[in-house]
C-alpha cells in the first residue's frame, strides 16, 4: 500500500517537474518535441528502469565524447605536437591547413582521411575548421601548442560552451578569425571571455540561442573588440516590440 | 420462517441492551439499527454487552483526558511531519552551500544506495541571513596558499561539469550564469614583490594568471587610472562570478534526490559522553563524544533528539556558538579545552550602483590595493562594489542593516580614483551579509576537533566559502568516509594549527 502511495506521490512530483521543464517549449512558437522524445518522457515518468536506461545512455554518450577528446599523448611523443594536433582534428572529422601550404587536409563524411599529413612534420597549423564536431574543453588541450593559429571555426559545435571560450586565451597572440556561430551552449558570460583575444579581426556569433538581448551584446562586443568585425545574423533585431507581437499573432493564425 | 423468528428474538435482546446501558441509551437511533445485525452473527448478548460497556468507558476516559490536557486539539498520535528522524548516521548542522555540498559528496561517495543516512539541519529555510546567498559570488585562483589555489581549481572544474555532477533527471540543466571575466588585482609599490611571489605560486599550482605592468594595464583597460599601481595580476581562465543561489539550490536538489533528509530547525543542544584522558605532559583532558543532537523546531516548543554517529559543523558565521554548546573554549585559558573556535560573524556591505558611462563587457572583478572591489552586474551599466572595513571599525552584527555612509566615505573615493568614470554614479540598492570570519588566520578550518572526536568542522572560510564549497565538500566527505584526504591534502587547515598557534596566513597584497 505504502509503495503504491509512494509511486503515486512520485508520479505527481514528476509530472509537476515535467510541467516546469516543458514551459520553454510551450512559450516558444516552435513546434513541440518529436513524438519519440515525448514517449520517452512519458515512460520515464512511470518506470524506474526507463530512467535507469536513459541515465546509462547519457553516461555512455558522455564517455564517448570524452574518449574522442582525450589527450593524444602517444602521437605527441612520437610525432610532435603539430602532428598530434593535426591527427586530433582529422579524427573529429575536422579540417586544417598547415602554415605555408595552400592545401586543406580534411576528413570525409565517414571520418576517413588521407595520411599524407604525416609528411609535414614540425609544421604548425594555421587554419583549423572544427565545424559540427564534438570538440570540447578537454579536447582543446591538443591544440594548445599551436602558436601560429590564425583561423578557428567551431560552427555548430554542441559541446562548445563558455568554459571553452575562456580557454581560447592561449591563442591570444595569433588568432585573427573566430567562428562560434550556431553553438547552442554559449551564453553571455562566455562572450565576455573573448576580451583576451585582442588580435581578433573577424568574429562570427550568428544564431546563438543561449544569449539574451543580442542587440546589446553585439554593441558591447564591438566596444570591447574595436578592431574586430563582428558578424551576427540570425537575430531579430530590426523589429520593434509591436511588430514582433503582430508577427507572433500571424504565426498563430497560420498554425490554427 | 425459522430465520424470521430468530430475528424477532434478536430484536428483543437488542431492546434489553438499549435499556441497560445509560450511555448508549442516549443514542438509540444509529445504535438500534446496527446492533441487531451484529448479534445475528455473534448470537451471545453477554459478550456484546461487555464490549459495549468497555467502548463507552474508553470514550469517557478519552474525553476526560482531552479535557484535562492543554489545547483540546491535542492528540498523542499526531506527529509533526517536519520532525527530523530519531536516528541518523551523519547530521550536518548548517544548510548553506558548504553543508549541502558535504551532503552531496557523502551520498556521491557511498557504495550502496542508502548506506549513510544524512540529515541536513538548517534553521532558516528562506536563507535571509545566510552568507551563501548574500555574497558577491566570485571565484578566483589568485591566492597565495597552494591549498587555496588548488581548492579553487578543483571547484572551477566542478562548476565546469556542474551538469554531470548536479543534473537531476527530467529537470532543466543547471545554469550557474557564470561570467568568465577574471579577477584583476592591483598592487602598490610596496606590495609588488608579494604579488610576484604569489604569481609564481599560482603558476606552479596550475592557475592561468598573467602579470601586467602599469602600461600594459592601461592598454588593456583604458578606463583604469593606473596612478600608484606598480603591478597588476590578471586571471585568464576559471575566474569570474556566478549566481550563488543557483549553486546552492542545485546542490540541495541533487542531494535530496539522492536521499539526504532536509530538516528545518535549530540545533540547541548536544548530549555527549565524557572520557578523561591524560596527555604526556600530565594534563587531564576531557574527551567528548556526541551521542545526540537536539533539534528545536522553528516557532514551537517541539524538539527532536537525533541520535547520530557524526556531526558536521558547517554553520558558517554561527559555528562558534555551536562549538560553545560542546564546551569548546570554556576551559581555563591556554589549555586545549580553553581554545575557542575562532570564528565570528562579521558584517560586510555590498552596494549596487548604476553608472551609464562605466566600463563595458570586459570589466573584470577588480580588487584595488586599497581593499575596494567592484564588478559588473548584468549588462545595463550596473555594478556592485564593497570593501572590508578596518579591524577597529567593524560594524555592529546584531542586525543586517546597511550603513550608507560607509560607501560615501570608504568606497567611493578610492573607486572614483581608480575608475574616473565612477565620479558620477548612483547607488540603487545595497545589502549586508555575514562573513564567517576566522579571527585567527582568515582561512577555513577543516577537519575533526581534537577534543570532540566525532565533530567535524568545515567553517571559518572568511569570504571564500562559496567558491571553495564544491572542493571542501568533497574533502570533508573523504575525511568522513575514507578516513583521510584523498584528492586534495588539506591537513594544513585542521584545528591543531590553532592549538599550536601556527597561523596559515594568506599573503595579501591589500
Amino acid at each position: 500500500m505504502s509503495a503504491h502511495l509512494m509511486s503515486l506521490h512520485r508520479c505527481c512530483q514528476r509530472s509537476a517537474l515535467l510541467l516546469v521543464a516543458r514551459r520553454p517549449w510551450s512559450s516558444s512558437s516552435a513546434s513541440p518535441p518529436p513524438l519519440h522524445t515525448r514517449l520517452l518522457l512519458f515512460l520515464t515518468q512511470r518506470f524506474y528502469d526507463m530512467e535507469m536506461l536513459l541515465s546509462w545512455s547519457s553516461q555512455l554518450k558522455r564517455r564517448v565524447i570524452q574518449r574522442k577528446n582525450a589527450y593524444y599523448s602517444y602521437a605527441q611523443r612520437f610525432h610532435g605536437s603539430d602532428i598530434a594536433a593535426a591527427y586530433y582534428v582529422l579524427n573529429l572529422k575536422g579540417g586544417f591547413r598547415f602554415v605555408g601550404l595552400s592545401a586543406w587536409f580534411r576528413a570525409n563524411h565517414r571520418g576517413k582521411f588521407n595520411w599524407d599529413f604525416l609528411n609535414h612534420k614540425d609544421t604548425p597549423l594555421e587554419e583549423v575548421d572544427m565545424s559540427y564536431s564534438v570538440i570540447n574543453y578537454t579536447g582543446l588541450v591538443n591544440l594548445e601548442g599551436q602558436r601560429s593559429l590564425r583561423t578557428l571555426s567551431f560552427r555548430g559545435c554542441p559541446e562548445v560552451d563558455d568554459w571553452f571560450l575562456a580557454k581560447l586565451h592561449m591563442f591570444q597572440d595569433s588568432l585573427e578569425e573566430l567562428d562560434i556561430s550556431h553553438c547552442p551552449r554559449i551564453t553571455t558570460g562566455g562572450l565576455a571571455a573573448l576580451r583576451n583575444l585582442k588580435g581578433l579581426r573577424r568574429l562570427d556569433i550568428s544564431s546563438l540561442p543561449g544569449i539574451s538581448s543580442p542587440g546589446l551584446i553585439i554593441i558591447l562586443l564591438e566596444e570591447m573588440l574595436p578592431q574586430c568585425q563582428i558578424t551576427a545574423s540570425g537575430y531579430n533585431l530590426s523589429l520593434s516590440q509591436e511588430e514582433k507581437m503582430e508577427q507572433m499573432q500571424e504565426q498563430r493564425k497560420g498554425q490554427s | 420462517m425459522l430465520a424470521c423468528r430468530r430475528l424477532h428474538a434478536n430484536v428483543r435482546t437488542a431492546r434489553g441492551l438499549l435499556s441497560s446501558g445509560p450511555v448508549t441509551g442516549q443514542h438509540p437511533g444509529p445504535r438500534g439499527s446496527t446492533v441487531p445485525r451484529q448479534s445475528l452473527h455473534t448470537g451471545s448478548s453477554l459478550r456484546n454487552d461487555f464490549y459495549k460497556d468497555l467502548e463507552a468507558q474508553l470514550a469517557a476516559v478519552r474525553k476526560k483526558a482531552a479535557e484535562a490536557l492543554p489545547g483540546s486539539g491535542w492528540s498523542p498520535f499526531e506527529l509533526n511531519p517536519d520532525l527530523p528522524p530519531e536516528r541518523a548516521d551523519i547530521v550536518i548542522v548548517g544548510g548553506g552551500v558548504v553543508g549541502w555540498s558535504i551532503a552531496y559528496w557523502l551520498k556521491q561517495k557511498e557504495r550502496v544506495q542508502g548506506e549513510v543516512k544524512v540529515v541536513v539541519v538548517e534553521k532558516d529555510p528562506t536563507y535571509t541571513q545566510a552568507s551563501t546567498v548574500l555574497s558577491a559570488g566570485g571565484i578566483r585562483q589568485q591566492f597565495s596558499l597552494p591549498e587555496n589555489i588548488l581548492l579553487s581549481l578543483a571547484s572551477a572544474d566542478f562548476m565546469r561539469n556542474v551538469n554531470e555532477h548536479l543534473g537531476v533527471m527530467n529537470e532543466d540543466p543547471v545554469d550557474l550564469q557564470f561570467n568568465h571575466s577574471g579577477y584583476l588585482f592591483l598592487a602598490s609599490e610596496k606590495a609588488a614583490h608579494i604579488m610576484e611571489q604569489n604569481y609564481s605560486t599560482q603558476r606552479y599550482a596550475g592557475a592561468k594568471v598573467s602579470l601586467l605592468s602599469p602600461t600594459q594595464l592601461k592598454e588593456k583597460f583604458p578606463w583604469i587610472n593606473s596612478d600608484g599601481v606598480a603591478l597588476a595580476s590578471y586571471g585568464l581562465e576559471n575566474e569570474g562570478w556566478f549566481d550563488p543561489w543557483t549553486l546552492l539550490n542545485a546542490f540541495r536538489k541533487k542531494a535530496i534526490s539522492m536521499g539526504v533528509i532536509q530538516c528545518c530547525g535549530e540545533v540547541t543542544d548536544f548530549k555527549y559522553t565524557v572520557n578523561v584522558a591524560t596527555t604526556p605532559e600530565g594534563e587531564n583532558v576531557a574527551l567528548k563524544r556526541i551521542k545526540s543532537v537536539k533539534v528545536q523546531m522553528p516557532n514551537s516548543l517541539e524538539y527532536q533528539p537525533v541520535e547520530c554517529a557524526i556531526v558536521v559543523n558547517a554553520a558558517g558565521a554561527f559555528s562558534s556558538k555551536l562549538a560553545q554548546m560542546m564546551g569548546i573554549g570554556s576551559g581555563p585559558k591556554g589549555t586545549m579545552a580553553g581554545t575557542p573556535l575562532p570564528v565570528e560573524p562579521r558584517k560586510r556591505f555590498v552596494y549596487v550602483f548604476h553608472c551609464p558611462d562605466g566600463p563595458g563587457l570586459d570589466t573584470p572583478f577588480l580588487v584595488d590595493y586599497s581593499g575596494v572591489y567592484f564588478r559588473r552586474e548584468g549588462l545595463g551599466g550596473n555594478y556592485i562594489a564593497g570593501a572590508s572595513p578596518d579591524e577597529a571599525e567593524e560594524p555592529d552584527i546584531s542586525n543586517l542593516d546597511v550603513d550608507h555612509s560607509f560607501f560615501e566615505e570608504k568606497i567611493w573615493p578610492p573607486l572614483a580614483h581608480r575608475v574616473p568614470a565612477f565620479e558620477k554614479l548612483k547607488v540603487t540598492s545595497a545589502w549586508a551579509g555575514f562573513y564567517d570570519y576566522n579571527t585567527f588566520d582568515q582561512n577555513g578550518i577543516i577537519g575533526i576537533h581534537p577534543l570532540v572526536n566525532n565533530m567535524y568542522l568545515a567553517t571559518g572560510f572568511s569570504g571564500h566559502g562559496l567558491q571553495h564549497s564544491p572542493a571542501v565538500g568533497r574533502a570533508v566527505a573523504e575525511l568522513i568516509l575514507d578516513g583521510g584526504f584523498k584528492t586534495l591534502d588539506l591537513s594544513g587547515f585542521n584545528f591543531k594549527r590553532i592549538l599550536n598557534q601556527e597561523p596559515m596566513l594568506e599573503r595579501n597584497i591589500v
